[in-house]
Order: C-alpha cells, then structure tokens, then sequence
C-alpha cells in the first residue's frame, strides 16, 4: 500500500479497543469460513503413510461419497446433482440397498476449488473408506483428483459431459464425451445448411479442446470457421466480441461458453438485435437449470446439445422428473447433468451387484464383462467395458419460451463412447497428441 | 463510419460499466482506506434486491413489462446495500481503521458470508431478472449495428450518478463535512464535525453506490451469489488507477481502462485484451506510483 492523501495516521487511533477489534475479525473469519464450509482446519489430513483403508464397511451398511461443489462458482450446477445421487441413493436403500445393505452418504463440499476436490476425494477414500465417489463437474476439478482415485486405487462416478482424450482406470464417465455431443451436434449444423460457424467459448481446457475437435471436423467436412474467440472464465463484458461476431457474419455459433458468461452473453446477444432465426447460436454448456438463470426469452428457439432432457419421452423420466420434485419443490427442474448424477448410483449398484462385492477391482472387472446397461430417464444407458464411458443417445434441442427444451434431433439408439474419437479420421491427429 | 461509433460507444458503455462499479470503492477504499473486498457483495445485494422487487413490487405497479418497478429497484438497491453498509461499518470496520490489511482480511470473509447468506436465501442457483420493455432492443444504425438501450441506459445511469455524488459533495452541508473529515480529521473535529458519524455515512454511502451498480448489472449480466467476484478485481484496478482519495480520478480512470480494454479487445482477444489492460496498468504505476490524479502528498 503506498502512501495516499489521507494517512493512516489520520484514522482514529484503535489503541484501546485493538484487541476487541481482533477478536470481531477473528470471528468474523472464523464464521465465514465455517459457512462456506471450507473448514478446511477442521479436517486432519489423513497421517501419511496409512495404507488405503479397504473399500468395506460395516455389515449393515456401505458408505459411499458424493463430492460436489455446495459452495463459491460452482454450487450453482453442483449443488442439483448432488441432489439427483442423493435421491438415487434414498431409492435405492427404500428399495433394499446393494447386496441387502444401505447406503450410507458421506457428502463433501468440494468449494469450486479444485485442490480442495483432490483433499476431500482423498478424504473420503482414505477415511472413510468409501466404496465409490459420485462427483466432480468441471475438468479442472476432475484432473485434480484423478492423480488421486488411481493412486489410492478409489473409484469415481463422473456425471459430466467433457472433452474426451482421457481414461482413467479409476473412473467411469456417466456424461458424454464429444463422439456423443459436440461432433453430432456440428454434423447437425452443417446439414441445416450453416456451413460458416463462429466459435465462442470460454477461456480454458474444455472449450479449446472442444473447440480444436471442431475445427478439424469443419476441415474435413466442408464447413468453414468464420472466427474463434475466447472469453476470460467468468467474465461479462461480451459488446466487443458481439461486434466482432457481426463483423464475420457467420451461419450459426457453436457456443462453449461455462457458467455466468453465458447469462452475459445470452442477454447482451439478443439486444445487439439477434434472434435464433437470424443467427442460431448452439451451446453445450446450457441445460434446463442454466437456462433459468439467463431467462428464457433471452435465449427461447436458440440449440443445445445434450443426451437428455426434462421434456424426454420415456416412462423412467416421468418417474425420475415427479420424484425429483416431490422431494426437492416443484419449481425444480432436471436436467442432463442431474441425470447422469442420478443413473450412475444404478450403474455403480448393478456393477457392485454382479460382482458381488465392492470392492474396486472386482466392481472394474464386472464392468468390463459387459452388460451392465440400465434403463434410466434418457433412456437405455450401457457402462462399455472397455473405455468405462456410457452408451447414450445423443439428442439436440431447441429451447421453448417457457424454459425447457424441445427434442428437434435424436440418434435414435445409443451411441457407442468413443473418448478418443478413434473412428473419425480426421481426428488422428488429435488423439495422438 | 458506423464501426468506429459502435467501438466508441462499446468503449464508452465498458466504462461506465467499470465506473459505476468502482464508484463505491472510490469512498471506501480510496477516500477511507479501506481495503473493501466485501464492495462486490454490496453490488450482489443490489441485485438480489432488484430481483426481490422484480418479484414482488412489479406485479403491483404495473407488471415486468412498463418497467415503473425498475425506477423503484434503483433506490431501493441503494438503500439496502447502504444499510448493509452501515452495518458493517457499525460492526467491525470502526475497529480496523488505519489498518488497511487488517481490513482487507475481516471484509474478505464479510463477502464470504454475504455470499453464503444469499446461497442460503435465494439458493445457489442464478436468478433472473426480466428487462422493462423499454430497455429491451436498441437504436438501429445501418449496417446491421444495433446500440442497446440498456446500455445507453447505463451511461445515463452513471452521468446522474456523477452528477449526484458531485452535487452532494460540493453543494450540501453533509457533503462539506465529509470533505472536512477526510481532509483533517482533528481541525474538523475541533470545529464541532462528528467524524465517526462521518465515517458511518460515508462507508454506507460507498455500499449505497454499490447497491445501484448490482441494480444496474442485472440488465447485463448473471445474477448469483458469486456476482461481485466478478467485477471486484475490476474496480480496485479503477481506483488505484484513478488515485487513492480523488474521485475525479476514478472517473477518468474508468473511461482509459474502458477504451483500452475495448480496443486491445478489438485487435487480440479478449483474455489477452484483459492481459494487456493490467500490464499498462501497472507500467503507469511503476511511472506515476499514485494514479492518474493523485493528491499532493502533505
């Protein structure tokens, strides 16, 4: 701090009162710590050098984790899913539990921080012995506790789409990898005749890679780039890029925008004098719950591509749609995270059921028997045995004025995982890297 | 032709944008020393409060669309931020002054309480605020640009906003005595000023200013907890630009930083554009270490 016009001196002297000032200050910190749920001082990191706990518990029952974000950024999408595996794992316990034991939850806030993802999964594996993590929503947060799971030998049920290029032993990936949701989506695109696409996304891994598959998949397929442009994480300020967007006139924009940007973006766009019909922007970032934020007359007629919806059509989703509003208000909605959360509780159970135990390995070795396929809201989702990805189908959607979505185009059967897009030639040289 | 008004205005909306959020700062921060990380909560609860009235007042005078509500949202947000404001000068920050780091901490962890408050409140998800029907479109200039009346708005927003802080300052009794405190403390209290009554107000009305900033953002951007951490970085970068205790500064600070940042913007991206911004930012620092406009140090 340098020196200003006013001097510190110039403040009245706290000399009495310094140390009640203290005390405020202290209970101040200590109370927003303790509400956010940080409290990282509350927890004893496990003495090093313990050996991974077996993944049992007592006879009665099986603890089971569920990390997500409860608080900062994130809790804005996490706190949804937690809600789904939550629910998942009352109905199944209603229903008699897994090898006629309960599930017990051990749920962790992961803060929006990716370090205190990795604490906490390392938390509850080491711990409390957890058979099984359910958690994790960005990347960042997925990176940071991957080295971890394959580490301490836990298992994680990842319930977000991402950009692909990764398998770990150690986790099962219950969201969709690009094969299941970008590249379907610019095929889409291009076969509606708008050949000129702008991407726009937000500053880190996910949009440029996703973005990178995009351009390749342009290149090979005729399409054209009208331009790229990143958006710092978080950030509002979207009149230059708009400015630049109309400058390129493009067909339509594939939008990886994350998080508050896209309310910014949505908003600023539609003032700017945009419309779905004059330029439709497709997203992938944006489901039910996002849309509520940015309103959906800011972005009703506008795509997104996802594998599920609150509007899906099957019997299991009516079930799944009336059950998650009994439970958590009927203002709620669902959506393709909060599903993936939700059927990944089934998929681990039946796993866990036909290897009859929990035990990692064994839960592994099942899956990778094959047949481990559930009928859940979006339809029928399989665990590949080989790559720990899911079958899903592939759907994209229009969004309706009053918030939801609208299947326009489905793929009809699930499609395979493919996280390294080994079938698209023209995505060699991607996967090599 | 039409381009060049279009970055002109977009450089000039950018900086009202960064002056009506740093505004607020300017009298904490700059004229009080300080180091106020909860100011961006301060916008959040100007928000929130937009969103309440949005909710609940709109249906009474006359629904979303005619936009009456939004003219009450503007002092309402004003008036609870700047309670919170008193509040927490109240509270804990007369014990801290003339210790900016001290300050800094316990403000820090006021904002996370706030945030957790209003997670607790309105639940973690964002919110949404609908736009009066005369803020929605823009004027339409040829060529396809369009200018938003939100942010036409906004301008004006701020130029009132100006033109009340300078009025207050210059032209009332309670505005003199201000200056009075924050210039001499001691002669203005040996002339019968209550300083720490002043101190109260003038943190509140920072918060106040705060208030109508959130009030103003949800026409812009998302409304959740996390809002201020958005703009927080931001508006500190406007006041130490500008000059710690120089409100004038802050407004030149906040046009500079506007323009730049829309022109680096223009010609690399916008990461880099934000990059570029704070280099040149701390380059004039290192030259001219108390701002654009810095008082003569006595």
């Amino acid at each position: 701090m340098y020196t200003s016009g006013l001097d510190v001196e110039d403040r009245p002297a706290a000399g009495t009162s310094r140390r009640r000032a203290l005390c405020v200050a202290m209970a101040a910190l200590a109370g927003a710590a303790l509400l956010s749920a940080c409290g990282k001082a509350n927890e004893e990191a496990p003495a090093p050098g313990t050996t991974p706990a077996a993944p049992a518990s007592d006879s009665a029952s099986i603890k089971v984790g569920v990390l997500h974000s409860l608080s900062g950024t994130m809790s804005i999408s996490e706190v949804a899913v937690k809600d789904a595996t939550l629910l998942a794992i009352e109905e199944i316990n209603k229903a008699g539990g897994v090898l006629g034991k309960q599930l017990v939850p051990v749920v962790e806030d992961g803060a929006s921080d990716w370090p205190t993802f990795n604490e906490k999964a390392r938390k509850l594996v080491q711990q409390d012995a957890v058979a099984v993590v359910f958690g994790g929503w960005t990347s960042a947060s997925r990176k940071a506790m991957l080295p971890s799971f394959e580490e301490l030998n836990g298992l994680l049920f990842y319930p977000v789409q991402y950009e692909g290029l990764e398998q770990s032993p150690n986790i099962f990936y219950t969201g969709a990898e690009p094969s299941q949701q970008i590249v379907p989506a610019v095929d889409y695109l291009l076969e509606k005749g708008k050949k000129r696409i702008y991407l726009l996304g937000s500053d880190y891994v996910f949009p440029r890679t996703a973005n990178k598959i995009i351009k390749a998949q342009l290149a090979s397929k005729g399409g054209e780039l009208a331009g790229e442009e990143y958006l710092p994480l978080g950030g509002t300020e979207v009149s230059t890029i708009i400015s630049k967007i109309s400058a390129a006139k493009p067909d339509a924009i594939f939008n990886t925008l994350n998080g508050d940007s896209n309310v910014a973006f949505f908003k600023q766009f539609k003032d700017a004098g945009y419309t779905a019909d004059k330029l439709p922007v497709l997203s992938v970032s944006v489901a039910e719950e996002e849309v509520r934020g940015i309103g959906a007359d800011n972005i009703a007629g506008h795509l997104v591509s996802w594998n599920y919806y609150q509007t899906t059509d099957t019997p299991e989703n009516k079930k799944f749609v009336d059950a998650y509003k009994a439970k958590y208000g009927a203002t709620r909605v669902t959506d393709d995270p909060i599903e993936a959360g939700y059927f990944g509780v089934y998929l681990w159970k039946m796993a866990v059921e036909k290897a009859k135990s929990t035990e990692v390995a064994k839960v592994k070795e099942a899956v990778k028997a094959g047949g481990i396929e559930y009928n859940a809201p979006e339809g029928l989702v399989r665990l590949d045995g080989k790559n720990q990805h899911t079958w899903k189908t592939v759907r994209i959607g229009a969004v309706r004025k009053d918030g939801l979505i609208d299947e326009v185009w489905s793929s009809g059967k699930p499609v395979q995982p493919d996280p390294y897009l080994s079938a698209y030639p023209w995505a060699k040289e991607l996967a090599a890297k | 032709m039409n381009e060049v008004l279009l970055h002109a205005f977009n450089g000039l909306s950018l900086g009202s944008i960064l002056l009506l959020i740093s505004m607020g700062l300017a009298f904490s921060f700059g004229l009080m020393n300080v180091i106020n990380m909860a100011h961006g909560e301060f916008i959040m609860a100007g928000a929130y409060t937009t969103y309440v009235v949005g909710q609940h007042v709109a249906p009474l005078v006359g629904g979303t669309e005619a936009g009456l509500w939004f003219l009450l949202a503007l002092p309402a947000s004003f008036l609870v931020a700047g309670v919170l404001g008193l509040l927490l000068e109240l509270s804990m920050i007369r014990f801290l002054y003339g210790r900016p780091l001290d300050t800094l901490l316990a403000t820090w962890g006021v904002g996370l309480v706030l945030q957790q408050a209003a997670r607790s409140l309105f639940g973690a998800s964002n919110v949404q605020v609908s736009s009066p029907s005369w803020l929605s479109g823009g004027v339409a200039l040829s060529g396809g640009v369009q200018l938003p009346y939100k942010r036409v708005f906004l301008i004006a927003l701020v130029i009132a906003c100006i033109v009340a802080v300078y009025t207050y300052l210059h032209r009332s009794a309670g505005g003199r005595r201000l200056r009075a405190v924050m210039q001499n403390r001691e002669m203005a209290s040996c002339l019968g000023v209550r300083a720490r009554r002043v101190d109260a107000a003038t943190f509140a009305l920072g918060a106040g200013l705060a208030g109508i900033a959130g009030c103003a953002l949800t026409q812009l951007g998302s409304i959740g907890p996390s809002l201020g951490t958005n703009y927080i970085v931001d508006a500190f970068m406007v006041v130490i630009l500008g000059g710690l205790g120089r409100l004038p500064g802050t407004v030149v600070a906040a046009l500079v930083i506007g323009v730049a940042n829309t022109l680096l913007e223009l010609s690399t991206t916008a990461s880099l554009g934000k990059a570029l911004v704070f280099a040149l930012v701390i380059a004039f620092l290192q030259w001219r270490p108390t701002g654009l406009l810095a008082l003569r140090t006595r």
